[in-house]
C-alpha cells in the first residue's frame, strides 16, 4: 500500500515537472534567440542557448526606439483607462441588481443574461462602431467595443456584493441618511475589493492582451498598441515568405532581422513577465473564483 | 428587503406605489445608465444589424437604402465548399479540444493534488497558469521560433537530430497543423483549466479518503472511486458548456498561430476566422455576415439545448 501511494506521488512530481518545463521552455528560446549573434541564427537558427551572445538586437531597437515607444504608451493608456471604466461601469450596474429594491431588476438581469447567449457577430458590431459612432483610427476604437463591460464580471460582481455584503448595513447607513451612491461608496465598494481586484486584472490582462480590436479599427500605424506593431511585424514576415521567389533586396533589408523579430516580442511580453511575480497569486485565486460559477 | 413586502392592491393604488418606487429608488436607475446604454450599443444595436445578412450591402446606399436579397447570402454561402470546410474544422477541433482537454485537465489536476509541498505547489501552479497569460501574438512567436522554415529550432535543430535531411516548410503544409493547432491549444489552456478541477477537487472531505484507506483501497483506486466520481458534475458542467459554444472558435489560435497563411485554409479555417477575412476584404461581406448568422444562431440552440441536458440532470448546475 505504501509503495503504491510512493509511486503514484513520484509519477506526479515528474510528470508535472515536464509540464512546468514545456510551459516555460518555449519562453527561454524566445529570450535565447533574441541574444543572439544574427550570423548564429542564419547559421544555426534559434536555439535554447546563446552560441555567440550579442545585444544587438536590443541596441537596434533602442535606436529606433520611437515606434515601439509610442506603442507601448499606447498599450498602457488603452489599459488603465479601459481598466478603470470597465470597473466603473461594472460596478454601477452590479451594484443596483444587486438590491432587491431595484425596480425593473428581473427584466433587466435577463438583458444582461441575454447578450452571453447571443449576439449579433463580428460584422454588425463592425459596422456600428464604424458607421455610427466613426471610431475608426481612434484610440476609443482601442478601449469600447466589446472589452469594456461584459456579461460575466456583472453577474459575478452582483453575486459577490449580494454574498458579502449584509442588506442590514446598506439599511443602517441608509437610516443614517446616506444616498445610493454614497452607500455603494462608503460601504459596498470598502466590502468589495477582492472581486474588484479580481475583475480588475483580468480586465488589465484583456486590455494588455488584446489584438483584435486594433487589427479591425486601427489602419493608422501611429496608434498601434504594441500588440498590434507585433502583429503587424509578423505579417510582414509571412508577405516575404510568401514571396520568396521575388524577394527583392530592399524588402529584405528593411526588414528587421532574424533575433530583433525576438526581442520585439520579448518587450511585448516583458511587462507581464516582470508583474506576473507580484499578482500571480491574485491570478490563480480569481481562475478559481470564476470556477465556482460558469 | 422590508420594501419588497407589496400588499395587493387596486387601481390607482398600484400606480401610485410604483410611482412612488421610482421617485425612491431614482438613484438606483440612473447607476445603471451607462452600462445599459452600452450594452444597448454594443450588445442589442449590432443584433439588429443581422438584417446585413439579408441584404446586398452597397456602401453608396447605406445600410438601410441596400436592396433586400431574402436568403441569397446564405444560398451563395453554402453551395461554396467554405461552409463544409470551416463548420467541420470548427466542430472537429473544439470536439478534440473538449474530450482530450477534459482528461488532461483532470489528470493534471489530480496530480497537483499529489503534490504535498504547499510552496512548490503554488510554484507549479503559477508556471502551468502563465501560457493562458500570454496573449496569441505573442504565442505566434514562440511558435514561429520553432516553426520559422530557415531559421526554426524544428528545421535546424529537431529534424537534424532526428536524421532527416529535409527541411519542412511548415506554414505552406496544411497537414501538420491538427497537430501543431492541438497542441498550441493543450499548452495554453490546460493549466488553467487544471486549476479549475484542482479548485473542485480541495473542496472533497478527506474523511472520504481516511475511510477508503482503513478499507485498504489503493490511491488509484481512491481516485477512481471516490475523487472523479465527486468531481463528475463539474466535469459534466464544464464540457456541457463549452458543446454549447462548439459553433464558436478561439479566433486567435486560428488566424494568429498559423499566421493567416492561405495555404492553411484547409485545416486552419474556422468560422470566425473566415468571418474575419469576408469583413476585412479578402472576401465578400454578404456571405460573411451570412456565416456570422449562421453561427449565431446555431450557437443560440446549442446553448439552449447544452443549458435543457444540464438542468435535466442537476437543475442546480444549470445556468438559468
Amino acid at each position: 500500500m505504501k509503495n503504491d501511494s510512493r509511486g503514484l506521488t513520484w509519477f506526479s512530481y515528474i510528470c508535472m515537472s515536464v509540464f512546468a518545463l514545456l510551459c516555460i521552455l518555449p519562453f527561454i528560446l524566445l529570450i535565447s534567440a533574441s541574444f543572439t549573434d544574427q550570423d548564429t541564427i542564419l547559421a544555426q537558427g534559434y536555439s535554447f542557448i546563446p552560441h555567440k551572445f550579442s545585444t544587438d538586437a536590443y541596441q537596434y531597437l533602442f535606436d529606433r526606439g520611437s515606434d515601439i515607444g509610442r506603442a507601448y504608451a499606447i498599450s498602457i493608456f488603452v489599459t488603465v483607462v479601459g481598466t478603470l471604466g470597465s470597473i466603473v461601469l461594472t460596478t454601477l450596474l452590479a451594484y443596483p441588481l444587486s438590491r432587491s429594491v431595484t425596480p425593473h431588476r428581473n427584466l433587466i438581469m435577463f438583458l444582461i443574461f441575454f447578450t452571453m447567449l447571443f449576439n449579433g457577430g463580428l460584422v454588425p458590431t463592425y459596422l456600428v462602431f464604424t458607421q455610427i459612432f466613426h471610431l475608426k483610427n481612434t484610440l476609443l476604437a482601442l478601449i469600447v467595443p466589446g472589452l469594456l463591460m461584459n456579461g460575466f464580471y456583472v453577474m459575478m460582481m452582483r453575486t459577490f456584493f449580494q454574498t458579502t455584503v449584509p442588506p442590514a448595513l446598506i439599511e443602517s447607513a441608509q437610516i443614517d441618511g446616506a444616498g445610493e451612491f454614497r452607500t455603494l461608496w462608503k460601504v459596498v465598494i470598502p466590502l468589495s475589493t477582492p472581486v474588484m481586484a479580481t475583475i480588475g486584472l483580468f480586465s488589465c490582462i484583456m486590455y494588455w492582451n488584446d489584438w483584435q480590436l486594433g487589427m479591425i479599427y486601427i489602419t493608422n500605424p501611429k496608434l498601434f498598441s504594441i500588440q498590434n506593431l507585433l502583429n503587424r511585424i509578423m505579417q510582414d514576415i509571412q508577405f516575404i515568405n510568401t514571396n520568396m521567389t521575388s524577394q527583392s533586396s530592399e524588402a529584405t533589408q528593411n526588414m528587421p532581422t532574424d533575433s530583433v523579430k525576438m526581442a520585439i516580442a520579448v518587450i511585448g511580453v516583458l511587462p507581464i513577465m516582470i508583474a506576473y511575480p507580484f499578482f500571480q497569486k491574485y491570478f490563480i485565486r480569481g481562475i478559481m473564483v470564476g470556477a465556482v460559477k460558469g | 428587503m422590508a420594501h419588497v413586502a407589496t400588499v395587493p392592491e387596486v387601481g390607482n393604488g398600484t400606480n401610485r406605489k410604483k410611482q412612488n418606487k421610482y421617485r425612491r429608488y431614482w438613484a438606483l436607475l440612473v447607476m445603471m445608465v451607462p452600462g445599459l446604454l452600452y450594452l444597448l450599443f454594443n450588445n442589442y444595436l449590432p443584433m439588429l444589424g443581422i438584417v446585413i445578412a439579408f441584404k446586398k450591402i452597397n456602401f453608396a446606399k447605406g445600410i438601410l437604402g441596400s436592396d433586400w436579397v431574402g436568403f441569397d447570402n446564405f444560398t451563395y454561402l453554402f453551395k461554396t465548399s467554405d461552409a463544409y470546410i470551416i463548420t467541420r474544422n470548427t466542430i472537429l477541433y473544439n470536439l478534440l479540444f473538449i474530450i482530450v482537454g477534459t482528461v488532461l485537465a483532470l489528470a493534471t489536476a489530480i496530480m497537483l493534488n499529489e503534490i504535498k509541498h504547499r510552496r512548490l505547489l503554488k510554484g507549479m501552479q503559477s508556471i502551468i497558469a502563465l501560457p493562458h497569460l500570454i496573449s496569441m501574438v505573442i504565442v505566434g512567436y514562440l511558435v514561429f521560433a520553432f516553426l520559422s522554415p530557415d531559421t526554426g529550432f524544428m528545421n535546424k535543430t529537431v529534424l537534424p537530430w532526428l536524421g532527416i535531411d529535409d527541411w519542412i516548410s511548415w506554414y505552406s503544409e496544411p497537414k501538420y497543423w491538427p497537430y501543431i493547432l492541438t497542441f498550441v491549444n493543450f499548452w495554453k489552456n490546460t493549466g488553467y483549466s487544471s486549476i479549475v478541477f484542482f479548485a473542485a477537487l480541495l473542496g472533497i472531505d478527506d474523511e472520504y479518503y481516511e475511510a477508503a484507506r482503513l478499507d485498504g483501497a489503493s490511491r488509484l483506486q481512491q481516485i477512481f472511486k471516490i475523487t472523479l466520481p465527486i468531481l463528475m458534475p463539474t466535469i459534466i458542467l464544464m464540457t456541457l458548456l463549452s458543446v454549447g459554444r462548439i459553433f464558436y472558435s478561439d479566433f486567435g489560435l486560428f488566424y494568429q498561430v498559423p499566421m493567416a497563411s492561405g495555404a492553411l485554409f484547409d485545416t486552419t479555417s474556422t468560422i470566425d476566422t473566415y468571418v474575419f477575412r469576408g469583413l476585412m476584404g479578402s472576401g465578400d461581406i454578404g456571405m460573411s455576415t451570412a456565416a456570422g448568422v449562421y453561427q449565431s444562431v446555431v450557437g443560440f440552440v446549442l446553448v439552449i439545448l447544452a443549458n435543457y441536458t444540464v438542468r435535466r440532470l442537476s437543475k442546480e448546475n444549470a445556468l438559468f
